[in-house]
């Protein structure tokens, strides 16, 4: 498989810090949106759709399994004018079309999700389908690490290899967080991920999860003969200082200090 | 009906590479067999894993597929109850499922392999159609159907095999979201879906030769979207009638019917005779099950006003 794009990885750093700048100023007018689990994922997405899918041409498919990550999916999507800034602007109310979870129907939502453990599935029937009709795509989906003890993530994770999905890549945001605490201390033995999922004949590679060039290259790279499994270790609330290893930040809004705060942080300044 | 929904998707499928079936470790009746030999690619078995084989089915659907999901009834409605709900009613894809033994034609195998409750959880759900034929022929012709005009998602509740042709000779030719009339009488009219309308012809036919009065039989053979004209009819045209079928008596055709009865004011006598809303510890052949919920012909029979 070869990267599609001559990837320039400071672009993407900036991309990815007006990202976050963008999701907050949604916060600062509706506050149902879950920040951090956005923002351990971020990275992950801007590589998905600005280097890894084709540029030109038929876009592949991107599964948003853990569905509350999809401030992420939107703020991509309105970058690459899929979806519209007044979309965004009217997130989560009525005169809108953009809900806390991604809701099939939409542009550039493939499936709808929020509940956990349904993308995987849906992602293979997705490989599945455009491998027999002979459209050359690549499906991917990304799950949450609290969402991989659900039991159909572990039939998804069964099935794929039995059907020889070589066009599905599973990218695991391993941000180590979960309703009640840490994924390490109240499932250790749930723990490590790749060896699991390796055992069950994916390919499975760990990598940076906030490290582009790391992420595209661990794609490019891969064998291809096999699904793909990256296990990509994330900081929940990557870039702000105060929502790391808080966990009340899953679904909290900044007030107005703690927005100024988070974008000095971001290197920007607050504006009038 | 097995053999038949076989026979019949294989001939569909043959001409038409969008239709795909997807199992759950469910042995493959008669022509899938022989479907799964000649198309491999369009035949998956998933084990024993009911969840993936629905969100399989969603996916392959978004991406232009005809997917049928296929395993025994109790297991392709309760266990992924969650993935038909979200994955196929909530983004409306036209996946269709279907379940072997519907109600407790399991008969031997416990309350575990008994889909009793099936009709009111899949009718419960926003966008899903139900279907549920009465034999063969009309199993023959819902399957035609899904493969080839259904837009939305669905559950065909079938029975399992040996069941009799009730419906070749019908007035009225089998229609999605119509009732149909396999019997013209007056006074009392039956309503009832599935293989249990073989028996209510036979309480008819007997109330013809013993009393001269032969009752209505009406199979809804959809049960959703239900055809509320057709049914509000029968109530106004009827002193009596009687719902019959092999579910629970919350949320199936015996509820829906009082509603109506209830919409339209209607006048007529109402019975229903349903499964208990209990596990019955019981083994046996499929009549001893019924007949220990009460759903033998004498005593449905026994409680009509003019006795068969």
């Amino acid at each position: 498989m070869t990267i599609p794009n001559a990837p320039d990885w400071t672009a993407a750093a900036e991309r990815c810090r007006n990202y976050r700048r963008r999701i907050l100023d949604i916060s600062q007018k509706i506050s149902a949106l879950h920040i951090a689990p956005a923002f351990s994922c971020l990275e992950i997405v801007d590589a998905i759709y600005n280097v890894l899918m084709p540029q030109d041409g038929p876009p592949d498919t991107f599964v948003m399994s853990k569905g509350h990550g999809v401030m992420a999916q939107y703020v991509v999507l309105e970058d690459r004018g899929v979806l519209s800034r007044e979309d965004l602007d009217t997130y989560c109310t009525p005169n809108g079309r953009l809900g806390a979870h991604p809701d099939y129907g939409v542009p550039g939502i493939e499936a709808s999700t929020g509940s956990l453990g349904h993308g995987l599935s849906i992602a293979a029937g997705m490989a599945y389908a455009d491998r027999i009709r002979k459209v050359p795509r690549t499906t991917y989906v990304l799950l949450g690490d609290g969402e991989m003890q659900e039991g159909s993530v572990w039939e998804a994770l069964m099935m794929a290899p039995n059907l020889k999905l070589s066009n599905l890549v599973a990218i695991l945001d391993f941000n180590n967080y979960q309703g009640l605490g840490k994924t390490t201390q109240t499932h250790p033995h749930f723990l490590p991920m790749s060896e699991k999922v390796a055992s069950f004949g994916w390919e499975a590679i760990d990598v940076d999860g906030h490290d582009t060039e790391a992420l595209v290259n661990a794609v490019g790279n891969r064998q291809g003969d096999r699904p793909l499994f990256l296990t990509c270790t994330t900081v929940k609330g990557r870039g702000i200082s105060y929502m790391i290893d808080a966990p009340i930040w899953h679904y909290r809004s900044p007030n107005r200090a703690e927005y100024a705060l988070a974008l000095k942080e971001l290197g920007f300044e607050l504006g009038p | 009906m097995r053999n038949t929904f076989a026979s019949t998707f294989y001939e569909m499928a043959t001409s038409d590479d969008r239709l795909v079936v997807v199992v759950a470790d469910i042995s493959p009746a008669g022509s899938i067999a022989q479907f799964r030999n000649e198309f491999p690619e369009r035949f998956i078995n998933t084990g024993v894993a009911e969840q993936v084989m629905i969100g399989l089915c969603a996916g392959m659907a978004q991406k232009g597929l005809r997917p049928f999901a296929y395993t025994i009834a109790t297991f392709s409605v309760f266990r992924p109850y969650e993935m038909i709900r979200d994955d196929l009613c909530y983004q409306d894809l036209p996946v269709s499922i279907v379940g072997i033994g519907g109600g407790v034609s399991y008969s031997t195998l416990g309350s575990t392999h008994h889909a009793m409750e099936d009709v009111a959880l899949m009718t419960g759900l926003p966008n899903m159609q139900v279907l549920a034929p009465c034999d063969p022929v009309e199993t023959a012709a819902a399957t035609r159907w899904l493969a080839t005009k259904s837009q939305h998602p669905a559950y065909l509740r079938l029975g399992k095999a040996g069941e009799p042709d009730i419906s070749s000779n019908a007035e009225e030719p089998w229609e999605f979201g119509r009732i149909r009339r396999l019997r013209r009488g007056r006074h009392t009219a039956f309503l009832s879906y599935g293989p249990i309308l073989a028996r209510l012809v036979t309480i008819a036919d007997r109330m013809e030769s013993c009393h001269g009065l032969s009752p209505t039989v009406i199979n809804v053979s959809t049960l959703k979207p239900l055809d509320l004209d057709g049914i509000a009819k029968v109530l106004r045209s009827h002193e009596e009638v009687v719902v019959v079928e092999e579910h629970v008596p919350r949320g199936g055709l015996a509820s829906y019917v009082k509603e109506l009865a209830w919409d339209i004011r209607a006048s007529c006598a109402l019975k229903c005779f349903t499964l208990k809303d209990e596990f019955l510890h019981v083994y046996g052949a499929h009549e001893d099950l019924l007949s220990a919920h009460g759903l033998d012909s004498d005593n449905i029979a026994k409680a009509l006003t003019i006795h068969g």
